[in-house]
């Protein structure tokens, strides 16, 4: 049994998703081969190289990889997909694009977000929005699978280097094209690697008085976060949103502001390891999973929390 | 040009499930079913396309058993032109729906296939993805904006970073996400409307496809339930307890 692993990166370090989901694959028996994919990723090869559990890492360096688009990435993996017993990556909205269309061109069921491995044909995946858990059995020779990253510890990047191959870009369809990227500037963490995560939602009232939320957020070096509500609403763009339907986090800390706690926002949070919840009404739903509930009005606890820190 | 929209039903949104007691899986008898919000915004998109002279006719389609009448219907009633029901009692997964859907595009050749990203039941997030992988088709997935120009159409997607902007060939598959618009309500008058219009009544055989599971659930489980902590007087308390007692600031 062989598995491929698709590894991201960006800005030449490998992404702290794949390092988490790639332990998923290292509980599969068998070989783990890594393959990582772009232009000028020398210092990203070098890094994934030394995953531990990696046995074999794939690279392809060209520039029509600049940017990775779902139709180009597929073929790729698809290429040398004889090789492979098992396809994993994490997932991201990368990893959500590209694994489906992979699985579809092999002829094979997706088994997808995975948050355990039970044995070599059986995974446990929530659904529903995380209000029920399944166990499922595949019985595709071949198995796709896309990791839920939290759900994992992250590997570390410490192993001797092991063995590095080069492939080539081979039947590339070219349907598709990259027109430009508009990523979201901030100097916090990355809500899906942050270890403090503040999260405002309808109660925040507006997007402006988010700031209230920043201003925390950054005496606690924490990601800033939204419900759906707050997404809906217009406050916050969509990156901002955890739950069901945004993304799925979990760290130490969770501080829900003016969240009601909506099924679907907790499905996005309730693996967070402490929650505390700032609301005044303090039947909000939001309060049955925190540790510390704090009812009260969030314009007055906001600039009291940043001056106590 | 045509447009192919697929529907799903699923439990309401608003519904809190039930695990069966037998773990065999999620309760769905006597609970209120709609149509997938995600399902309902790539209905509107389409819609939205018509009205703005880019497409001709909507065609919305949906697999499943009887029931999947209705939530064509409610398809019809937001403006879809008409429908095809394909079905099946079996639970058909995202391979096989999408085997189905690639043997409809054959025979009705859209411009466009809109579907929502995922379904809110099973949460697989992935027959937009094969179906485009079936028909070679290029993806556009997580849309939140979609522009048609020419013969291509230019798609905004939600990445886990910001937004990400490609443009695709035509004929091309979108699926949805939640930004893109916001659906419309049906009109009674467009309701009573949509009971004249016509659904196609099709098996999965009559297009040759074998819907047969290929993953089985073993068991269904509800979620270990986080036990509510305790509430603090002040924000002076607050911070104390997350210092001395979780240890987490």
């Amino acid at each position: 049994m062989t598995s491929l692993f698709y590894i991201e990166h960006t800005n030449g370090k490998v992404s702290d998703q794949s390092l988490k989901a790639i332990t998923a694959a290292s509980q599969i028996e068998g070989d783990v081969h890594g393959l990582i994919v772009g232009s000028n990723i020398d210092e990203a090869v070098a890094e994934a190289s030394k995953i531990n559990g990696l046995s074999k890492l794939l690279h392809l360096d060209d520039a029509a990889f600049d940017n990775v688009l779902a139709e180009k990435l597929t073929q790729v993996i698809f290429n040398i997909a004889g090789d492979y017993d098992y396809f994993l990556a994490a997932a991201t909205t990368t990893g959500k694009n590209v694994m489906p269309r992979l699985a579809a061109k092999l002829d094979v069921s997706q088994i997808s977000e995975i948050v355990a491995v039970e044995s070599a044909d059986t995974f446990i995946r929530t659904i529903y929005a995380g209000n029920a858990i399944a166990t499922v059995q595949t019985s595709d020779a071949k198995k796709v699978l896309t990791v839920r990253p939290t759900a994992f510890k992250a590997a570390t990047t410490d192993s001797a280097e092991c063995e590095v191959a080069k492939i080539n870009a081979e039947n590339i369809p070219s349907i598709s094209e990259f027109v430009g990227e508009e990523l979201t500037k901030s100097d916090r963490p990355e809500l899906t690697s942050a270890k403090t995560i503040i999260s405002g939602g309808r109660g925040m009232q507006n997007g402006e008085n988010f700031e209230l939320l920043d201003k925390v957020a950054e005496k606690l070096g924490a990601a800033v976060g939204a419900s759906r509500a707050a997404v809906d609403a217009g406050f916050v763009p969509n990156d901002y949103q955890v739950g069901q339907t945004g993304k799925v986090v979990a760290p130490e800390l969770y501080i829900a502001v003016g969240i009601s706690g909506a099924i679907q926002h907790l499905a996005g949070m309730k693996d967070s390891k402490i929650i505390v919840a700032i609301n005044k009404d303090e039947e909000a739903p939001i309060f049955d999973v925190a540790d510390y509930g704090l009812v009260a009005d969030l314009f007055q606890v906001l600039p009291e929390l940043e001056q106590a820190l | 040009m045509k447009i192919l929209v697929p529907v799903k039903r699923v439990i309401d949104p608003y519904v809190n499930i039930r695990v069966k007691s037998d773990q065999t899986g999620v309760e769905t008898e006597n609970v209120k079913m709609s149509m997938n919000p995600f399902c309902e915004i790539a209905v509107e998109e389409a819609i939205r396309l018509k009205e703005a002279g880019k497409a001709e006719e909507i065609i919305a389609v949906s697999i499943g058993n009887q029931s999947c009448q209705e939530t064509i219907r409610t398809a019809l009633a937001m403006g879809a032109d008409r429908g095809i029901h394909v079905l099946t009692e079996e639970k058909v997964e995202p391979i096989s729906i999408a085997k189905i859907l690639a043997k409809i595009c054959e025979s009705e050749s859209p411009g466009l296939v809109i579907s929502g990203k995922q379904a809110i039941d099973g949460d697989n997030n992935q027959t937009g993805q094969m179906l485009a992988a079936l028909t070679d088709m290029p993806q556009g997935t997580f849309a939140s904006k979609v522009e048609i120009n020419g013969d291509k159409v230019k798609v905004t997607r939600e990445i886990d970073g910001g937004l990400q902007t490609v443009n695709l060939n035509m004929p091309a598959i979108i699926t949805t996400d939640l930004r893109l618009n916001e659906p419309r309500y049906a009109s009674l008058p467009n309701i009573m409307k949509a009971k004249k219009k016509p659904i196609d009544q099709k098996s999965p055989d009559d297009y040759g496809v074998d819907v047969t599971p290929r993953v089985s659930i073993l068991k269904v489980i509800e979620p270990p339930k986080r036990q509510a902590g305790i509430k603090v007087e002040n924000v002076g308390d607050l911070v104390e307890k997350l210092k001395n007692e979780a240890g987490v600031i």
